[in-house]
């Protein structure tokens, strides 16, 4: 898992069956520090993620795992909100 | 697996229900060295790991999984499995 900030939405509406009624959002990966590290992403919200939230998400298969029972293609998926900006910057110095 | 040095833990209340009362570790990828790799990244702990330990991080869904909760299927693609007493690595000065 990493570390990110959702940086905006994405709508859709030719899509896979799949996916309707999930929330699409743009996240920008960071590093403990918190700054940027590669290209933004396009992930799945799991936990009611919204714009400015810093979160972090799971990669790879395991990334469809909350939406068990529907087999959603995804593998980018935010599993969680941080509570503390100012703790994770603490840590992180 | 990779070798990472744990830099704290992030507290989330808001989560994935699978994920328990698993630590949530911030942890910093390493070279056997000791020097920094990449950019930090989360991994959930199942071996008690504390700040500033050197860990074993696996990096895959159904270990990272059963490792930390118990139980495969949830949604978490890295676990710190193992507290690393000492490396020893070849220096490379005594190849024949």
């Amino acid at each position: 898992m990493q570390l990110a900030r959702v940086i905006g939405n994405v709508v859709s509406t030719v899509k896979n069956t799949t996916l309707e009624g999930r929330k699409l959002l743009v996240i920008q990966v960071l590093d403990g520090d918190l700054r940027q590290v590669g290209k933004p992403l396009v992930a799945i919200d799991s936990v009611g993620a919204g714009a400015g939230e810093l979160v972090f998400w799971c990669r790879g298969k395991e990334a469809s795992f909350p939406f068990e029972g529907s087999e959603v293609p995804t593998d980018c998926t935010i599993v969680g909100i941080v509570d503390s900006e100012s703790h994770v910057k603490s840590i992180a110095t | 697996m990779i070798l990472a040095r744990v830099l704290g833990n992030v507290v989330a209340t808001q989560k994935n229900s699978r994920y328990g009362d698993a630590r949530i570790m911030l942890v910093q990828p390493i070279n056997p060295d000791g020097t920094p790799r990449g950019a930090s990244m989360l991994a959930l702990d199942s071996v008690d790991a504390g700040e500033g330990d050197i860990v074993i991080v696996v990096q895959e869904g159904w270990s990272a999984s059963t490792a930390s909760t118990g139980e495969a299927g949830a949604a978490i693609d890295s676990a710190i499995v193992g507290v690393v007493d000492s490396i020893e690595q070849d220096d490379g000065e005594d190849k024949d």
